[in-house]
């Protein structure tokens, strides 16, 4: 289902009883930094109210025209890799991803019109992986924190073009 | 009021177990004024800074507790930069005559790692993989080949140039060259740079003595001038280290705002600078940042450097002493690093890699996290 990354399965899949197991097992990396629960992912960013600026994640005021008005905004969900590359070793700390390394591909998508947002990619192959491409959010589960919960976060996936949104 | 530099000194760049980042800045500061024929006790003021390695005002007990002021500076990668930037201003500004600025550094060994939240970024940042410098160079590279063109074969010949050029230079880290076979077929660290197209965190240290310049002639015979030393911080739509989100509306590197200002400043064109040093934190870093400060344009480096124009024989040597590659990147120190390889081949005294012909003026350019550039023009 959506909340696991394979998002193939449909929100529909989620009954009432799937909401609490997935409540009591997972937990989001941080607050307000996409929605949460929810069966279509959004990261949260703001919008400045005088230029119309946006960032990710959200702030309280703009760099590009210094206003202290910014709105919450939830962001589109597809949008084109802008560029990537794929980490090869396992970073040193702050990284607290599991012990038993896999390389793992991070990118820059552009959401048309607003913002260009890093992330974290579900393909970690240079070759399956293109400049201008179309891309989809998931929330795909990162690391298992230390009462057994699985820590939640967001990254972004090849979407075959058409049939999404 | 001009500047002039007229003493410089470094310890040998790499890796030095039981030699900490404070003893190789003393050691770099007494060999700057033994070259201007000084001592601690002639220098009216002093500007230092490490990124590791401790305070550099606390130099003095080694040097001599003179009670001359002595700045601290802490800027990134642009430390070095900044340091002298300030020792430019100090002369410049007529308040003083003589002085120094001093860097140095001694990193743990592989990837700097960096705590998000003295960026202002959340910690999920960090836990989850993003906070590498290095992949931020290999998704600028990515884009910036597809843009302009640019093959895998011209960042290979990069680092193999470094790594030659190194192996000519006695303070140089890495003085084994390496072929454009063995730098594609290394490790892939981050897609589309290897292993041996990145530079690595190491230790090093360099000081230069600065004095105003109508007073150069009392230090030295072969006067270097600093005819501009500028600094600039990210204009919004940058691309930059460390950056979760970027604007779709896109803007100008910091490094393309302080080299035209350096530019502009010292009154020369970009095509008027005989020997260049520019931050090469990675291959592709080289290639962006030559067209980045006016150079050559984007795109021009395919060709430029698949016909060797930069090598140190060629029409636009570049990093002639090994850049980053070569010798590390100790933070404090690298900025400086440049400035002394400047000088060395402004004098002539560059030995087996002297740019010939006799070069006349000198280019220099650091880039960095957060998003800083710094640029000095040389002359003599």
């Amino acid at each position: 289902m959506v909340l696991w990354g394979d998002a193939d399965a449909g929100a529909s899949d989620v009954t009432s009883l799937g909401w609490v197991l997935v409540r009591a097992s997972q937990v989001p990396i941080a607050t307000g930094l996409f929605t949460w629960p929810s069966d279509d992912p959004r990261l949260i960013g703001s919008s400045c109210q005088v230029c119309g600026t946006t960032t990710f994640p959200a702030q309280g005021s703009c760099p590009r025209c210094t206003a202290e008005a910014m709105d919450e905004q939830a962001l589109p969900r597809t949008g084109t890799l802008w560029s990537f590359t794929v980490q090869g070793f396992r970073p040193k700390d702050p990284y607290a991803g599991p012990e038993e390394f896999e390389p793992y591909g991070v990118g820059y998508v552009e959401l048309p019109g607003q913002v260009i947002v890093e992330s974290r990619l579900t393909e970690n192959d240079p070759d399956r992986l293109e400049i201008g491409m179309p891309m989809e959010l998931v929330i795909v589960p990162f690391r298992r924190d230390e009462s057994g919960d699985d820590v939640m976060t967001f990254a972004f996936r090849p979407a075959v073009e058409g049939t999404r949104e | 009021m001009d500047v002039a530099i007229v003493g410089i000194g470094m310890h040998p760049f790499g890796r030095h177990d039981g030699v900490s980042g404070r003893a190789q800045g003393a050691h770099a500061a007494r060999a700057a004024l033994a070259d201007a024929g000084i001592t601690w006790k002639d220098l009216q003021f002093a500007f230092g800074g490490s990124h590791s390695a401790g305070d550099a005002d606390t130099l003095v007990s080694e040097l001599g507790l003179t009670g001359l002021p002595f700045i601290n500076v802490a800027n990134g990668c642009a430390t070095g930069g900044s340091a002298l930037i300030m020792a430019d201003g100090s002369i410049r500004s007529g308040a003083y005559d003589l002085g120094i600025a001093v860097g140095f550094d001694k990193h743990p060994r592989g990837a700097f790692n960096t705590d998000p939240e003295t960026m202002g970024l959340g910690k999920w940042y960090g836990e989850t993989g993003l906070m590498l410098t290095t992949q931020f160079f290999a998704m600028k590279i990515q884009r910036y080949m597809r843009e302009h063109r640019i093959s895998s074969s011209t960042l290979a010949k990069v680092a193999a140039k470094a790594f030659r050029n190194g192996s000519l230079n006695e303070n140089a880290w890495r003085r084994t060259p390496l072929s454009e076979e063995e730098i594609a077929a290394s490790p892939m660290i981050s897609h589309p740079l290897t292993q041996y197209m990145f530079c690595s965190p190491g230790e090093g240290a360099v000081a230069l003595v600065l004095c105003r310049g109508d007073r150069a002639r009392r230090y030295t015979d072969r006067p270097v001038y600093l005819s501009a030393a500028t600094l600039r911080s990210r204009p919004f739509g940058s691309f930059e280290v460390f950056a979760p989100w970027l604007s779709v509306e896109r803007g100008d590197s910091p490094s393309v705002a302080a080299s035209r200002a350096a530019f502009e400043q010292a009154g020369i064109e970009p095509g008027e600078i005989d020997v260049a040093q520019v931050q090469d934190t990675e291959s592709g870093a080289e290639v962006i940042h030559m067209a980045e400060t006016g150079l050559c344009k984007h795109g021009e480096q395919e060709s430029l450097i698949q016909a060797g124009a930069t090598e140190i024989g060629g029409p636009s040597p570049i990093n002639t002493d090994g850049g980053c590659l070569a010798n590390g990147e100790p933070i404090g120190a690298s900025g400086l690093r440049q400035v002394y390889e400047s000088v060395v081949q402004l004098r002539g005294d560059a030995g087996p890699r002297q740019v010939p012909g006799g070069p006349t003026t000198a280019f220099t350019h650091v880039y960095g996290a957060p998003g800083i550039s710094a640029c000095t023009v040389l002359t003599r």
